[in-house]
């Protein structure tokens, strides 16, 4: 790097590290758009690795949203709760803007007048994009 | 707006870091990877013109060439990448790396260990988060064992070689309680542990703490002897250190540990010795304390800490003190500045810990070592998070005669993660703090796992001074660093 200098011993392996994921950029072939591979959607599921046995989703179901289709563990029980439990259980990491807002880039403080989900959900804000 | 960006492609905002300046140059201290990059001028206007909101990579590089010249806009495109590789900007529509929360691997080693060999104390030292207002466990009337056997202690050794797993070195750390209390037990546990250390092919360091009033020419010997690092309890000069620890007759201690610390000064050269200071509403003259200790008695190294307590009572530090400490912990940063950048030593070891961190470039999951790298033993054997937990069932996870409770440890890790302090999610200071010390949480707020928020101001603030001390370092006297390679 030429205009940033690494200070730090944790800079100086940020850089090493940038630099080796530069030098293999440039190393791999360039992608081919007709390739099946680069146009296949992949959701809830990163990376693809069906050869690895079975996949559990950590996000939402797509069909009976809100709900999960298998919790961390595989298992199947008791997995929808009440809405008002599931705002704060996908709030942070859901993928579906639909369900809540992004807290983490928009919408910081939607959740600021709610302490307690279950006591509180009516006083959430309304976020508009 | 939107126009404008629809036609000069994708927006740039800046990401997450804290920006600093020391002599003249401009630093970035990214959040949370915990590196630092110094800037040139090119990055430095780059990351001013963003400061402002969001904009098209073009219109940046327009307003840079309209600056330092069309003919520096290869310059200017190659800051904006180094930037975007660094993560210190990033496309606005592009997804923000989140760091992974792994917790730590299943064999993470045991560092250090620290043996709660007694829990009676002869001083009455009003501010104690043992013996106060404020302790967790009823030390006086508790089930607890007064002292640690000899037995105890020896399995105390044993699973710290055992659990320190692939490590060679091994921290062995007494405490109390008054530590030499229990003298005849520290005697034959370092003997143990050193011919048992040497079964395994490993090394045990060990250390203590103590109040020294307890201290004679044969401990002094004993602890020279053995290389054993001691920490003093110590408060201040004579109207500090007599105010609040005393006796439990409610005598000052000043003038009988002074002759003692004197001697084990002049005595035990083989490690250094260091003081540790508790800050309280009623001794708030920092630079006074450290001049006293470090001056007039000798002490190598001073370490100050504000005490542990709730928020009512009256040695409680105010909002004010704390501005007011930091105010001090600021000049003494300088002065060890100054120090530094002549290549001799200052005594001020707050200032040394935190830019170890910052050297390394420590991004911390969890607040401190406890109940993963470090353990303490309460006097019955209980292994509890850190030595400030011992006979605290709560935070007990396991015994060292049943091992250490994986089940309830792992429950504990995942608890205490940064990932679950959700308030700390847009703190810069993360990366060193990671909401701070369990056992302030826990008097504070009545849960080991909370975040210490009423701190947060405090810790922002030395840390930005310790990122100064450090740029300034690494800007006039660089290889001084390499002290903290290791």
């Amino acid at each position: 790097m030429r205009h940033l200098r690494a200070v730090n011993q944790k800079a100086a392996r940020i850089e090493a590290y940038v630099a080796h994921e530069t030098a293999q950029a440039a190393a791999a072939a360039p992608a081919d758009p007709k390739d099946p591979d680069m146009l296949d959607v992949v959701g809830l599921r990163t990376p693809p690795h069906e050869e690895d046995g079975p996949h559990f989703p950590l996000g939402c179901s797509l069909v009976f949203a809100p709900g999960w289709e298998v919790d961390s563990q595989g298992g199947t029980a008791g997995l929808c709760q009440p809405v008002e439990r599931d705002l704060f259980d996908c709030h942070l990491s859901c993928f579906w803007p639909a369900h809540v807002p992004d807290q983490l880039n928009h919408a910081p403080d939607w959740t600021g007048k709610c302490a307690s989900a279950q006591k509180d959900w009516r006083s959430i804000d309304l976020v508009f994009p | 707006m939107s126009g404008t960006l629809a036609a000069a492609g994708p927006a740039v905002a800046l990401r997450e870091f804290h920006a600093f300046e020391a002599h003249g140059a401009r630093f970035l201290y990214l959040v949370p990877s915990a590196g630092i990059f110094r800037l040139d001028e090119v990055a430095a206007a780059a990351l001013d013109a963003l400061a402002s909101g969001p904009r098209a990579r073009d219109q940046v590089v327009g307003e840079l060439s309209a600056r330092f010249g069309t003919a520096r806009v290869p310059e200017i495109t190659q800051t904006l990448d180094e930037l975007t590789e660094v993560r210190a900007i990033g496309d606005i529509g592009s997804p923000v790396h989140q760091v992974a929360n792994d917790l730590p691997p299943a064999d993470f080693p045991l560092n250090t260990l620290v043996l709660n060999v007694t829990n009676k104390c002869n001083l009455a030292c009003t501010y104690c988060y043992e013996y106060g207002e404020d302790k967790l466990v009823d030390t006086r009337y508790g089930a607890q064992p007064k002292f640690m056997s000899e037995d105890t202690a020896e399995q105390s050794v044993d699973m710290l070689l055992a659990e320190s797993k692939g490590q060679k070195v091994a921290h062995l750390t007494f405490f109390g309680g008054e530590t030499l209390l229990n003298f005849p037990v520290l005697d034959k546990t370092v003997a143990y542990a050193r011919r048992r250390a040497a079964e395994e092919g490993k090394r045990i360091e060990f250390s203590l703490t103590t109040n020294a009033t307890l201290l004679t020419p044969e401990i002094i010997r004993w602890l020279a002897d053995n290389h054993i690092g001691v920490t003093i309890s110590i408060d201040g000069p004579k109207p500090v250190q007599d105010g609040l620890r005393v006796f439990h007759n409610g005598r000052g201690t000043y003038d009988v540990v002074l002759p003692k610390i004197k001697e084990l000064l002049a005595t035990h050269r083989s490690r250094p010795i260091g003081a540790r200071v508790t800050l309280t509403q009623k001794n708030l003259d920092v630079l006074q304390i450290f001049r006293h200790l470090t001056e007039e008695i000798g002490f190598w190294e001073v370490g100050l800490a504000p005490v542990t307590t709730q928020d009512h009572r009256d040695y409680a530090l105010t909002d004010e003190s704390k501005d007011a400490m930091l105010m001090q912990f600021e000049q003494l940063a300088h002065e060890w500045l100054d120090c530094a950048l002549r290549d001799e030593h200052h005594g001020f070891s707050n200032v040394k810990d935190t830019l170890e961190e910052i050297h390394k470039g420590v991004s911390k999951a969890y607040g401190c070592g406890a109940g993963l790298g470090l353990l303490g033993v309460a006097t019955d054997g209980g292994v509890a998070l850190c030595h400030r937990f011992a006979g605290s069932e709560e935070h007990t996870i396991g015994s060292v005669e049943a091992g250490i409770d994986r089940e309830k440890q792992g429950r504990f890790l995942v608890d205490h993660h940064i990932a679950a302090k959700t308030d700390c999610h847009t703190c810069w200071a993360r990366p060193i703090c990671s909401g701070g010390c369990y056992h302030e949480a826990q008097v504070r707020y009545g849960s080991s796992s909370r975040p210490n928020l009423h701190y947060c101001t405090w810790v922002r603030g030395w840390t930005h001074t310790c990122l100064e001390i450090y740029g300034a370092l690494a800007e006039k006297n660089p290889k001084f660093l390499a002290r903290f390679d290791a």
